[in-house]
Formats: structure tokens, sequence, C-alpha cells
């Protein structure tokens, strides 16, 4: 009997198989968002310049709320764009 | 002893001499209030992401500072609305992690944020530029690596699909 390995599938059998989403913040231990800088925060918002969910991103609660206040405050001081279009 | 920050952006009409000026009343105003100042970062001209008072570009500052009590935040606060040369301002509470993370800013610990070609240099300014030079770079480099990954998996298919009829076959056979 053939183990496992040893088997050749026809197709890739891990085709599917989704990666398991995790918090940035607690995995790489970052304590602070910066809100002065765009850069960084262009990761959490979508083309619109909206601020992406949590199912999307994977952040924790406690640093989805960080990260909304940091893109609210970059926003006021015309680092990113209340609303746009084509922004990535 | 509360450790504050303040963002502001000058309008970029004005003369060198007027920004500076500017930021230097701003500064003499915390120092005449008794806060002590941390650091001063002048982040220089930038391309605001939306016009204000009709204005693209403008001076941003930051200070930091520390001060015993908050009743100085309200006149600063106060003193920038009324400004007109100041077109935007913010005054923020640093906690603990906010003053470490500051510190290592300043240190050089913290790199900027590097997403793959489009915004290695771009900062605002000149986005157009930026976004078509990474662009033929982007193309040109994928090109051998694609034709190598599309041309393996056609050799490498005949060779993996063949050993599994082999083995179904087989072990029919053995059974």
């Amino acid at each position: 009997m053939a183990s496992r390995d040893d088997i050749k599938f026809l197709s890739n059998p891990k085709i599917g198989n989704r990666k398991k989403k995790y918090c940035r913040f607690k995995k790489y231990g970052i304590k602070h968002i910066d809100y002065k800088d765009p850069d960084f925060l262009l990761q959490f918002i979508n083309e619109q310049g909206k601020i992406l969910p949590r199912r999307i991103s994977g952040n924790s609660l406690k640093y989805q709320r960080k990260v909304a206040i940091a893109v609210k405050r970059c926003r006021h001081l015309a680092m990113l764009p209340f609303v746009t279009d084509l922004l990535k | 002893m509360r450790q504050y920050e303040v963002t502001f952006i000058v309008d970029s009409v004005l003369s060198s001499d007027e920004i500076e000026a500017t930021s230097k009343v701003y500064q003499d105003m915390l120092v005449a209030e008794g806060a002590k100042i941390v650091h001063t970062d002048e982040m220089g001209l930038r391309q605001l992401a939306y016009p204000i008072k009709n204005r693209t570009t403008g001076i941003y500052y930051c200070f930091e500072y520390q001060v015993e009590t908050g009743d100085l935040i309200s006149k600063i606060d106060l003193a920038m609305r009324r400004d007109e040369r100041i077109m935007r301002s913010l005054v923020i509470k640093l906690d603990k992690y906010g003053i470490q993370y500051n510190e290592d800013k300043r240190a050089g610990k913290i790199g900027k944020v590097k997403k793959k070609g489009s915004k290695d240099d771009s900062k605002g300014k000149g986005k157009p530029a930026a976004k078509s030079k990474p662009a033929p770079a982007k193309v040109v480099k994928p090109t051998p690596a694609a034709k190598a990954t599309v041309a393996a998996p056609v050799v490498a298919a005949p060779v993996v699909t063949a050993p599994v009829v082999e083995t179904l076959t087989t072990s029919k056979e053995e059974e």
C-alpha cells in the first residue's frame, strides 16, 4: 500500500486551501500605528479610500480600532484622501 | 508628565521666511507655556491628498513636547485655528507605545513600507511619473520568470501524469 507521499495527484491537492488570516500587529508585535505614514496605512484601505473591514484585513479588534483612528487622522492631515478612485 | 504631538500644515504660498517664522511662533509659544520640546520634525513640502483652500501643496511640521498639564492644548489649538497661515492642525496625546515608536523612528529602527515596484520612491508627488517608471520594470522582469514557469509544467506534466497511470494500473494488478 502506497503512503500519501508516494501518490502522485493529477491536480495540486492544495488548490482551494485558504491561507489563514492573521493580525500582523499581534504577529510582529507592532504596538503603535503612525498616522503620519500614509504608505503604511495604504494597506488597510481599498481603491476608493475606504477602510477595509476586519474580515478582509484580518486585524484583531484592538488593532482594527487603532488602524481606523490612524486612517482618519491621516485623512484630516490630507495625507490620505477622503474619497477617491483608482488609489492603488 | 504627558507627551503630546502637534502636527500642522503651513500654507505653501508664503515665503520661506514667513513659513519659518510661523513655526517659530508656535515653538516659542510652547516654550513660553512651560512645555519641554522633545523633538521638532520638519517634514517639508508635500502634495496634499485633496485641495484645502484651493491649495494643493503644504509644508508639514510636527512638534513633540512634554507638558505637566493639558491647559496649553486648547490654547494652541485655538491659536492655530485663528491663524490664517495654518491650513490644518492636529494635537495628539501620545501613549507609552507612541513615545517608544517615535524614539525608535528617530534612531532609524523603523523602516519605510515598500510595496512592490509602484510605491518605491513615490511619496505623493509625481504620482504618474513614479507609476510609469516601475511599470516597464515590472513587465520586463516577470516575462523570463513567467516563461520558465509556464514552460516547466508543460515539460513536467507528462512525466507526472505517466507514473500516476502506472501506479494505478500496477496496484490493480497487484490486487
